[in-house]
């Protein structure tokens, strides 16, 4: 059906507590509020026709979908696509506007916990994104392809920190246990976020083909970038160490296991990289955590690197 | 084609309907947070809330089949509570062998996991019947009557304006797209090419609408300019409220109240 939430990410009412809601929708009130101001001193009077049409657009773009295998489909979230296109603080303002009318009109995610979907797909996803592009934007000295390579790896992470988000709001209410949610929805967006990469990718090739100034406005940073590249990389750091800490709790499944002794059993599941999200050799427990996480973040960025790097040499 | 089909707005003439859209989307709100408040396991005050929503469903002449056909949306979700079924500790209810695994069910576990299905379906019932008995202009005067500022109000109307135009255009896309990608008749034999060029063709579709959306945007500020807008976002003033209708509100709000107290000082 065409009104069928394109991820598994609008969360609906109940599945969070209420004070995990009204905290997430405090933050996001005060980012919201803070865009406005924002938004209103960089585009002035073009800013109600430029974001409510782009609100649409995002919202129609996000039924485009190409088949995967079988029965599966990739589709797209928008935030990094917004943030490349429109600036940080109108790309909140724009993820703001689509994910509420999801929400107030489609009940696809759901009223109380609108704070939370605001700040997992607005602030989350537009600051990861955000980082993530400039950053490896400006590591490429830009460079054609350095647009692709950035916007790639900036649609990615934005799913992924995003669902990272997703999961601990629901392990915080109690509703998932850390270390099944998070792995899992760590393990399903970062496939989910390929899909959205190479859509983000296509955008950006047929934008680049006809309007390429849109996307050379390397002159001028937006007031305030600095902010928001600032609090995308601490969303980044803060979600990959917060998240293994979570799940390193002794609640969820391995309580179970201890219970039931199905510990021998189930020694080494998949998503366990690194033995317990420890690196041996570290005594201090918490400390070899955040390493773990830093690690895993480092990881992943610099896959992300190769992975445009090899590119550059093909494209060459 | 056109996707008027998207509004969920059903135009009926019932009390619901005529209700002031500013306290519809107060007594929604206050609902689901009750909803939200109600302790886990507190299985007579669901159904007396389920009564409640049941009631007014009926009052809103949309058929309780209609929202229980929408109310489906969130179920899927429910997934993502399960696992807590088997991780909640407490006394064990009842154990699944699954090859060598054994999943041991814990009480407080179940309860948990009925408990979020049970609410967020409720709550789905609720945002349906306000937007199935609400049109999207008075919503956005119950927005702006919540402090939502007025400049994003404005941003919501405009997306509600071209959302159908949008996706009429996203739809005309992907109608060109079935058309030239080559459909086979035989069964096993996919259209198009390989994945990555799919994705690519797609991104292409999503970046020409972005930039006809652009275009379109910089027409409609035009139009807007010559139509004298000077950048300030005017309104007109709320009309005021009909004093039986503050008199419902505090009524409805009261009884929320009573019904999560009675919650509390027995299941709390």
């Amino acid at each position: 059906m065409i009104l069928s939430s394109t991820l598994p990410m609008h969360i609906p009412d109940g599945f969070l507590s209420t004070l995990v809601s009204l905290l997430l929708w405090l933050m996001s009130i005060a980012v919201i509020a803070y865009a406005l101001k924002r938004v209103g001193a960089d585009l002035g009077e073009r800013q109600v026709p430029l974001m409510g049409v782009l609100a649409a657009a995002i919202f129609a773009a996000q039924m485009l979908n190409f088949t995967v295998v079988g029965g599966t489909s990739g589709h797209l979230m928008g935030a990094a696509i917004a943030v490349i296109l429109l600036g940080p603080w109108a790309a909140i303002l724009v993820m703001t506007c689509v994910v509420s009318i999801q929400a107030l009109i489609f009940q696809d995610g759901g009223l109380l916990v609108l704070g939370a979907n605001i700040f997992n797909m607005g602030v989350v996803g537009v600051c990861v994104s955000y980082f993530t592009y400039q950053t490896v934007k400006r590591l490429l000295r830009g460079k054609t392809w350095g647009i692709f390579a950035g916007g790639f790896t900036a649609a990615w992470l934005s799913i992924v920190v995003a669902a990272l988000a997703t999961a601990l709001e629901l392990t915080f209410s109690n509703t998932s246990p850390a270390n099944i949610a998070i792995p899992a929805m760590a393990g399903i967006h970062a496939l989910i976020g390929i899909g959205e990469g190479l859509i983000t990718v296509g955008a950006l090739a047929f934008v680049n083909a006809t309007r390429p100034d849109l996307l050379n406005t390397e002159s001028k940073t937006p007031a305030g970038g600095k902010a928001v590249w600032v609090g995308g990389l601490l969303f980044a750091f803060v979600l990959a160490i917060a998240s293994p800490l979570a799940s390193s709790f002794p609640d969820g499944l391995e309580w179970v296991a201890e219970q039931h002794g199905f510990l021998e059993t189930a020694r080494d599941p998949l998503y366990k990289l690194i033995p317990d999200y420890l690196i041996p050799g570290i005594s201090n427990t918490a400390l070899a955590t955040i390493l773990a996480g830093i690690l895993g973040t480092l990881i992943v960025f610099f896959v992300a690197l190769a992975v445009a790097y090899t590119r550059r040499k093909r494209s060459v | 084609m056109h996707v008027h089909f998207l509004d969920p707005y059903r135009q009926r003439s019932s009390p619901i309907h005529r209700l002031d859209p500013r306290i519809k989307l107060i007594l929604t709100l206050a609902f689901i947070l009750t909803n939200a408040l109600v302790p886990s396991g507190a299985w007579p005050v669901y159904i007396l809330l389920l009564a409640l929503l049941i009631s007014a469903e009926m009052l809103s002449e949309l058929g309780i089949g209609y929202v229980m056909k929408r109310s489906a949306l969130a179920l899927p979700f429910v997934l993502a509570a399960l696992p807590v079924m088997f991780t909640m500790p407490g006394a064990s209810l009842t154990s699944l062998h699954i090859a060598s695994w054994t999943l041991t069910i814990s009480q407080p576990g179940l309860e948990r996991v009925i408990s979020v299905a049970l609410k967020s379906w409720l709550s789905v019932q609720a945002a349906i019947v306000l937007a199935s008995s609400t049109s999207f202009p008075d919503l956005l005067i119950a927005l702006r009557a919540l402090r939502v500022p007025r400049l994003l109000v404005s941003v919501f109307g405009l997306m509600w304006r071209y959302l159908f135009v949008l996706v009429d255009e996203v739809l005309r896309l992907m109608r060109a797209r079935s058309a030239r990608s080559g459909e086979s008749g035989q069964p096993g034999v996919r259209k198009g090419g390989s994945i990555l060029w799919r994705a690519r063709v797609t991104g292409n579709m999503a970046g020409s609408l972005f930039l006809r959306g652009i275009e379109r945007s910089d027409r409609i500020y035009m139009a807007m300019l010559s139509r004298g807008y000077d950048g300030e976002v005017r309104a007109l003033p709320l009309p005021a409220l009909k004093p039986y209708h503050i008199a419902m509100l505090v009524i409805l709000l009261v009884f929320f109240a009573l019904i999560l107290a009675f919650a509390f000082l027995v299941w709390g």
